[in-house]
């Protein structure tokens, strides 16, 4: 050991990145994963084609600053509910970790869905894992020279449409096609389209496992979720070991050995490169596939499957496992009262914004009837899909009288509109130096849209 | 940044890189007593959670030399680096007035078509008011009031009462080029007898009610006195900003102490000019919205 680490001394603790070839596997968490990728990239790249009432059915408009989620219209103001969606999926993050391990990396995690599909595109071109590793070795000629070039101009194609659908999000997408389709793009498209696609090409075509090991926080984190109960991906030390090479009619137990049959299968298949053997370890994602290619030769071998499986640490040491831990019910109900509550404000939220902005130049005014005046400016936001008109009343002091030109305040669907108004008092209606002011704004139309909002009124103090 | 603080942010920014580029390649090489590649380093936590001493992968060593070469490249570019002024010659100023200009382009013929309406027709228009009124709000509503109601020592421009005249091109002047209002300190020429007597003479002309035998003697020292600005009338001079004392208006405060002082100490407005600021165009739509306050 110490002559091991002395001759190593004063290397370069750096290497040089080793290419991982995984194996095409097979099986049900395979045809989980598949589903998981059909399902989310198919909604990723079609979403955005969607049009509805009038508009795509999912933009994110910046510069206008509205975000259109199908009826719903999302205003800078409505933040709090991306909070909200953030709070939900951090919960949910924890909740199913601990309940699953990594499920996110494995199933749902865009480096591994979008990797998964640039390895299919990888096998079209080279072929599985040991024809992959052979082109590889072999020198540079025309055979090579087509494969390689036929995978990399597919991943570029894909990862421009990436790029492209990405920005779809972001500016109409039928309008972005018309414009690529005449070379007519912004710059500032063109570049994230670039970004985007590049980024794509880069993670899931080159940096893959690597994204996961060295840059991923959460692939840290969600290890610190885990408990004894917590499933995860292992393999049955007790069942397997001693490991070694044996006929499949041979009995394994007169010949010393366990039902591990040393085929490293579960290592080729392992797309970050791991030994599952070797234990629970933070490169795992969870993706199952040793489970699927070890229950494929067990069943060859006649053996029962399972030998790496979805299983408990307490399980494996001869525990019972509880699967409804403190934990757990924490994390289901924090879930469910965040989801509920967030739902609740969403069903109740008033498309209407009152903002009212007390005048600073002078704390309050007399005027030459001897009135006290204070000055407010209003700012109404109307974030209902249709017009209206508003009116607004004033109320908190006795003999209160509003002033502005017109009561009824039109306001189109989508429009801000800002109002200088004044508020008058006798003074002898003021027994304090404040009061609280109630503006209530009401659409003439719809009783619904009705915000109130306080201000304050300030004044001398008459005797 | 004088010669010397230049050359400090220099060598320091450069000693600093180069430190980095040291400290990079110090620590890129195995120490002795290391653990080796791939055992466990001794580390444990929570009981069982063992460290290995895995190496970083090269592409992470390049991450900390593009870094450099970035920083070493911005510096070149841009002023950073002391007094050194960059390669392209960008400043913030620069950038601003880019800014400034490309506003300019975008907003200025929406500006330059309101200025060739006159201002009182310019009133009638609301899509233009709408915008006078956003204007009003950004750069007079400070000192004025968001109503243009104004405030103690700034003037209403709401009313009919002008200091300076309610034409549409008094307004217009008085937004480009500011004005300067003084009325003189009066105390030490009248004593203190005199500011009595004209004080009620001045809440006389309103018809406020006062005393009519010292508002009798103050008759006569205003007409010596004050008359050369506020003329013998009261109703003043709009030439000179002098205020009209007859009209009940009182933008110093309307109490009987507040204009005894203002005859004592003087007052002074200074409406600033706004020319270079805002330019012909938005001045002429802001004119016109505050003429449209009072002639509706």
């Amino acid at each position: 050991m110490d002559e091991k680490s002395n001759s190593a001394a004063n290397a370069e603790i750096y290497q040089k990145h080793k290419k991982v070839y995984p194996r095409e596997v097979h099986g049900l968490f395979a045809s989980l994963r598949n589903t998981g990728v059909f399902t989310l990239l198919g909604l990723y790249y079609l979403v955005p084609w969607f049009q509805w009432e009038g508009h795509q059915a999912v933009l994110f408009d910046l510069p206008a600053r509205k975000f259109y989620i199908f009826s719903l219209t999302f205003w800078p103001q409505d933040f709090i509910y991306l909070a909200g969606l953030l709070i939900i999926a951090a919960l949910a993050l924890f909740f199913f970790t601990t309940l699953a391990g990594r499920l996110w990396c494995g199933y749902a995690c865009p480096q591994t869905v979008w990797t998964e599909v640039f390895l299919w595109m990888e096998r079209w071109f080279e072929g599985d894992r040991n024809k992959q590793i052979k082109l590889d070795k072999s020198p540079w000629a025309k055979n090579k020279f087509l494969r390689k070039i036929g995978k990399h101009t597919t991943w570029l194609i894909f990862s421009a449409w990436t790029g492209f659908t990405f920005v779809g999000y972001f500016t109409p997408i039928k309008e972005l096609s018309i414009l690529l389709v005449n070379f007519n793009l912004g710059p500032w498209e063109t570049f994230w389209i670039i970004f985007y696609g590049f980024a794509t090409y880069g993670n899931a075509g080159w940096m893959r496992e690597q994204v996961c090991i060295y840059m991923c926080p959460y692939a840290r984190f969600q290890s610190a979720m885990f408990d004894k109960d917590t499933l995860i991906i292992s393999y049955d030390e007790k069942r397997g070991d001693p490991r070694g090479a044996r006929n499949r009619s041979a009995d394994p137990k007169n010949l010393g050995l366990g039902d591990c049959i040393d085929c490293t299968l579960c290592v080729q298949v392992c797309p970050t490169g791991i030994d599952i053997r070797d234990g629970l370890q933070y490169q795992c994602i969870g993706c199952a596939a040793c489970i699927d290619v070890c229950d494929e030769v067990m069943e060859k071998m006649d053996y029962d499957k399972g030998l790496v499986r979805y299983t408990t640490e307490h399980a494996i040491e001869g525990v019972k496992t509880r699967l409804l831990r403190p934990r757990v019910m924490v994390y289901s109900l924090l879930l469910l009262v965040v989801a509920s509550t967030l739902g609740y404000s969403m069903v109740m939220r008033m498309p209407l914004e009152l903002d009212i902005i007390r005048d600073r130049n002078a704390l309050y005014r007399e005027t030459n009837e001897g009135l006290i005046e204070n000055i407010y400016t209003l700012r109404i936001i109307n974030m209902d899909r249709q017009d209206h008109v508003y009116r607004l009343t004033a109320a908190g002091i006795d003999n209160l009288k509003l002033l502005l030109k017109n009561r009824d305040i039109p306001i189109k669907s989508g429009e801000i509109v800002t109002i200088p108004i004044r508020l008058q008092v006798d003074p002898v209606e003021l027994n304090k130096v404040g009061y609280n002011v109630v503006f209530d704004l009401i659409a003439t139309d719809n009783d619904t849209l009705h915000v109130q909002e306080t201000g304050r009124f300030i004044g001398p103090i008459s005797r | 940044m004088s010669t010397a603080l230049s050359w400090f942010v220099i060598i320091f920014t450069l000693a600093n890189i180069i430190g980095c580029y040291v400290l990079i390649r110090l620590t890129s090489r195995r120490k002795e007593g290391e653990a080796a590649e791939g055992s466990v380093t001794g580390h444990t936590w929570d009981g069982d959670l063992q460290e290995y001493n895995n190496p970083l992968p090269m592409w992470w060593l390049w991450l900390f030399y593009i870094t450099i070469v970035f920083g070493i490249f911005y510096l070149v570019i841009y002023p950073g680096l002391g007094n050194y002024k960059g390669a392209i010659g960008w400043t913030q100023l620069e950038e601003y007035q880019a800014e400034i200009q490309a506003a300019d382009k975008n907003y200025g013929p929406i500006f330059a078509a309101y200025s060739q309406k006159s201002i009182p027709d310019l009133g009638k228009d609301h899509k233009a008011m709408q915008a006078g009124q956003r204007l009003f709000l950004t750069y007079c509503a400070a000192c004025h009031g968001s109503d243009a109601g104004g405030a103690t020592g700034f003037p209403n421009l709401r009313d009919s009462d002008w200091l300076y005249g309610g034409s549409p091109e008094a307004i217009k002047t008085s937004i480009l080029n500011g004005r300067n209002g003084v009325m003189p300190p009066m105390g030490a020429a009248l004593g203190n007898e005199g500011v009595e007597e004209v004080a009620a003479y001045v809440l006389s002309l309103s018809g406020r009610s006062s005393d009519s035998a010292l508002a009798a003697k103050g008759k006569t020292r205003f007409e010596t006195i004050c008359a050369a600005c506020h003329q013998a009338d009261g109703t003043g001079n709009q030439a000179l900003g002098a205020v009209n004392l007859t009209d009940n208006v009182w933008l110093h405060g309307r109490s009987v102490g507040a204009i005894k002082k203002t005859i004592v100490k003087g007052r002074t407005g200074i409406m600033p000019p706004h020319k270079e600021f805002l330019g012909e165009d938005k001045a002429h739509l802001l004119a016109a919205y505050i003429y449209s306050l009072s002639n509706p």
